[in-house]
C-alpha cells in the first residue's frame, strides 16, 4: 500500500482550478518531488497534504485511512516552509524540540534528540543561538532538523532552498540527498528549479496548470518526455515541428518544413499524415566538418551561428540550410576535438535516429 | 549589525545631528530638567504663610528646612495612600491588558482594509472632552449604586486609559506572521498552546510599553478619583494636588512629587531588567 495516496484531488479558487483532477501515489521512503512552474498548483496540493487546506473533490489517504477532516496538528506530517517560520523567541535547540513537546516526550528523550538532530544537521555548537543570530544555510538547517526530529510519516518541503544563494544551494542539495537516505523519512519536495528536482529526487510529478503532465524517474522524464510541456520544461530541448510522412518501415519517416526530410524511432499506433513535434537534446546532436564523412542518415549541413563558451561545454546554435537553427551542445575535452568551431564555420550536423522522441500534437 | 548601523549614522556629520537634536535638547532641559529641580528645591523649603514659599531674602534658617520629609515618613496614612495606589494602578494594567488583549487581536485579524476604521474608533473618545466622558460614568454609576467607591475608580482608570493599552498591543500584534501559527499547528500544537507558545510571548514587548503607558499615568491621575471615588479612595495624585491648590503647602506637595517620581522610576528599572530577560528573540516582531 502506497504510503500517501492522492486520488482525483481538486481544489479550485474562484473558477479557476489550482489542482485539477490530481491522482498520484507516494511509496514510502521516497524522495518525491512536485516540479512545474510558478502557479501550476504545487503549493495548493502541499498545503492539502499538510491539511490546511481541503480538496474540493477527491481524497487523501495515509497510510490508508482517509485524511479529510483531520486537523493539521493531528496529521503526522511535518512541512518546511520556504520561510523557515522559525520560532524567533526560541532558541534553536527550544525550536527543535517543539514538535517532541508537542507529543508529550519525556523530558530525557527530547534533550537526547534534539542532541541527535543538532548533529545531524551539523549544528551541534548552536543549540543556545537565537534564529536571528544565523546565517540563511542554517536556519535552513534548523528548519529541516525541527521537521525531522519527531520522525513524521511524511516531510513536506515546499521550495526550501529558494531563499539560498547558487553555492550553498548546491551544499544543500547534497545534504538533503544524505538526510533523506539517513532519517529514512518520506520526503516530498516542491520546487521550480528542473535541475534541482533531477538531482534529488527518486521520482518527479512535473505539473502544469495545476495538472500532472507526467510521474517518472528523473531519467526517463530526461530522456523520454511525454508531452511537449515535459520536454521544454526540463532540460534544454530542440523542438521540431514535423509531419509524419512513412510509419511502415520499423521506423518513422518526418518531414520538417525547415529542415526536410529524416527518421526517428517508431512509437506504437503513430500513422502516416500525423503531426507532432520531435524532441532532441542538445548533448545528442553531433557536429562535425562539412564534408566529413558521418555514418548517420540524420544528416544536414549548414553555417554557426552563434557559440556560447561554457568552460566544460559549449553551445552551438547552428543555422541550417534548410533555415531551421538548431542547438548543439558539445564536450570540449572530447578525444580527437582538435579545435573549436567559430560563427560562420560551415559545418554538418548529424545525429542517431533513435536520438530524439515523437511527441504528438 | 545595529551597532554597525548605529557606527554609520553617527559619523554623518555631527552639525546635522545637532540641528535636529538639539531644539527637543533645549526644550527638555528647559521645561523638564529645570521645574524638577524647582520642585526638588521646593520640597526642602519652608511653606510660606499664605501658600507659595517663605522668600530667600528671610534668610538661610527660616527660608529651608526637612519639615516636608520629616511630616511624611511621621505619619503612615502617607505610606498606605501610596500602597493604594500603586494597588490601583496594578490593578488598572491588569484590566487593561486582559481588556485589550482581545480587542488588539481581533483588529488585527480583521482584513487590512477595515483595520484603520476599528483603530479610528478605539481612539474616538479622544475626540470629546476627558472631563464630560468622566462626568458620562457618574450618570452611569449612580443609580447603579456604584458611585463613589473603589470600583468606580477603577472602572474610570480602566475605561480612560484602555487606547493606551490597546494601540501598542495591537502594532505588535499586526506585525507577527502568520506563518509561525501555521509552522506551530504544523508540528502539533493546538490553538490554545499556539497562542500560549507562540502568539503571547511574541506580544510581551507589547504588553510592556502598554503597561507603561497605563500604568504610570494611573498613579498620577487625580480626576477620577476625586470625581469617581468617595472620601477613602484618595490617591497620590489627588493628594498632591490637594497640597499645591487646597492645603497650599508646596513642599509637602513637592516632597509627595518625589515619591512619586522616584516609585515610578523604580518599577520601570524593576520591569525594564525583567524585561530584557524575558524578551530574547521578540525583537523580530517588536
Ligand atoms: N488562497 C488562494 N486564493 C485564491 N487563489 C489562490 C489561493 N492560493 C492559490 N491560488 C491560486 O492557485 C494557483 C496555484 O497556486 P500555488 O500557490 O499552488 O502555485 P505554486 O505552484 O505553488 O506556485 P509557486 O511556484 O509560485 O509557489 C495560482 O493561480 C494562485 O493564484
Ligand atoms: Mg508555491
Amino acid at each position: 500500500m502506497a504510503l500517501l495516496e492522492i486520488r482525483e484531488v481538486t481544489r479550485r479558487f474562484g473558477g479557476l482550478a489550482a489542482v485539477d483532477r490530481v491522482s498520484l501515489a507516494i511509496e514510502a521512503g521516497e524522495f518525491f518531488t512536485l516540479l512545474g512552474p510558478s502557479g501550476c498548483g504545487k503549493t495548493t496540493l502541499l498545503r492539502m497534504i499538510a491539511g490546511f487546506d481541503e480538496p474540493d473533490e477527491g481524497e487523501l489517504f495515509l497510510d490508508g485511512k482517509s485524511l479529510s477532516g483531520i486537523a493539521p496538528e493531528k496529521r503526522p506530517v511535518h512541512t518546511v516552509f520556504q520561510s523557515y517560520a522559525l520560532f524567533p523567541h526560541m532558541t534553536v535547540a527550544g525550536n527543535i524540540a517543539f514538535p517532541l513537546e508537542m507529543a508529550n516526550r519525556p523530558r530525557e528523550e527530547i534533550a537526547r534528540r534534539v542532541r541527535e538532530t543538532l548533529a545531524l544537521v551539523h549544528l551541534d555548537e548552536k543549540g543556545q543561538a537565537y534564529p536571528h543570530e544565523l546565517s540563511g544555510g542554517q536556519k535552513q538547517r534548523v528548519a529541516l532538523a525541527r521537521g525531522l526530529v519527531n520522525k513524521p510519516r511524511l516531510l513536506l518541503l515546499d521550495e526550501p532552498l529558494g531563499a539560498l544563494d547558487a553555492k550553498l544551494r548546491e551544499e544543500m542539495q547534497v545534504e538533503l540527498i544524505n538526510l533523506q537516505r539517513d532519517v529514512g523519512v518520506t520526503f516530498v519536495f516542491v520546487t521550480h528549479a528542473q535541475q534541482e528536482a533531477l538531482a534529488l529526487s527518486h521520482r518527479i510529478a512535473v505539473m502544469n496548470m495545476g495538472r500532472v503532465e507526467q510521474l517518472d524517474t528523473p531519467d526517463r522524464l530526461y530522456t523520454a518526455p511525454s508531452s511537449r510541456f515535459v520536454a521544454d520544461f526540463i532540460g534544454k530541448i530542440n523542438l521540431i515541428e514535423v509531419e509524419v510522412i512513412d510509419a511502415s518501415h520499423g521506423h518513422l519517416g518526418l518531414r520538417a518544413a525547415a529542415l526536410g526530410e529524416f527518421a526517428a524511432e517508431p512509437v506504437p499506433g503513430v500513422k502516416a499524415g500525423e503531426r507532432g513535434a520531435l524532441a532532441l537534446r542538445p548533448e545528442l546532436v553531433r557536429v562535425t566538418e562539412r564534408l566529413e564523412s558521418v555514418d548517420l542518415r540524420n544528416r544536414f549541413t549548414g553555417r554557426v551561428k552563434e557559440l556560447l563558451y561554457l568552460g566544460d561545454v559549449t553551445l552551438y546554435k547552428v543555422q541550417l540550410d534548410g533555415g531551421f537553427v538548431i542547438e548543439a551542445l558539445l564536450t570540449n575535452a572530447a578525444p580527437g576535438r582538435a579545435r573549436l568551431f567559430k560563427a560562420g564555420d560551415s559545418v554538418t550536423v548529424a545525429w542517431r535516429h533513435d536520438a530524439g522522441v515523437f511527441l504528438r500534437g | 549589525m545595529d551597532e554597525r548601523r548605529e557606527a554609520r549614522e553617527s559619523g554623518s556629520g555631527g552639525w546635522t545631528r545637532w540641528a535636529v537634536a538639539g531644539p527637543p535638547t533645549v526644550f527638555l532641559l528647559a521645561f523638564f530638567l529645570v521645574p524638577a529641580f524647582i520642585v526638588v528645591a521646593a520640597s526642602f523649603r519652608e511653606p510660606g504663610e499664605f501658600g507659595g514659599l517663605v522668600p530667600l531674602a528671610a534668610g538661610w534658617r527660616a527660608a529651608f528646612s526637612m519639615e516636608a520629609y520629616r511630616f511624611l515618613s511621621g505619619d503612615l496614612v502617607y505610606a498606605q495612600i501610596f500602597a493604594s495606589s500603586f494597588a490601583v494602578a496594578f490593578a488598572t494594567t491588569l484590566i487593561c491588558v486582559v481588556l485589550a488583549y482581545p480587542l488588539a487581536w481581533l483588529i488585527a485579524r480583521s482584513p487590512r482594509r477595515r483595520r484603520d476604521l476599528l483603530v479610528l474608533l478605539v481612539i474616538l473618545p479622544f475626540a470629546s472632552n476627558f472631563l464630560v466622558r468622566i462626568y458620562a460614568w457618574i450618570m452611569l454609576l449612580g443609580p447603579a449604586n456604584l458611585l463613589y467607591t473603589p470600583f468606580a475608580v477603577i472602572a474610570g482608570m480602566v475605561y480612560v486609559h484602555l487606547p493606551f493599552m490597546v494601540l501598542p498591543l495591537y502594532t505588535n500584534l499586526e506585525k507577527h506572521d502568520p506563518a509561525l501559527l501555521e509552522a506551530a499547528q504544523d508540528l502539533g500544537a493546538n490553538a490554545w498552546t499556539r497562542f500560549w507558545r507562540v502568539t503571547f510571548p511574541l506580544s510581551l514587548p507589547g504588553i510592556y510599553s502598554g503597561s507603561a503607558l497605563v500604568f504610570i499615568p494611573v498613579l498620577g491621575m487625580f480626576a477620577v478619583p476625586e470625581l469617581l471615588g468617595g472620601t477613602g479612595d484618595i490617591l497620590i495624585g489627588n493628594l498632591i494636588k490637594e497640597q499645591f491648590l487646597d492645603n497650599r503647602d508646596w513642599p509637602l506637595g513637592s516632597a509627595l512629587s518625589i515619591g512619586l517620581t522616584i516609585a515610578v522610576l523604580a518599577c520601570a528599572g524593576i520591569a525594564a531588567a525583567g524585561a530584557r530577560r524575558g524578551l530574547q528573540g521578540t525583537e523580530a516582531v517588536s
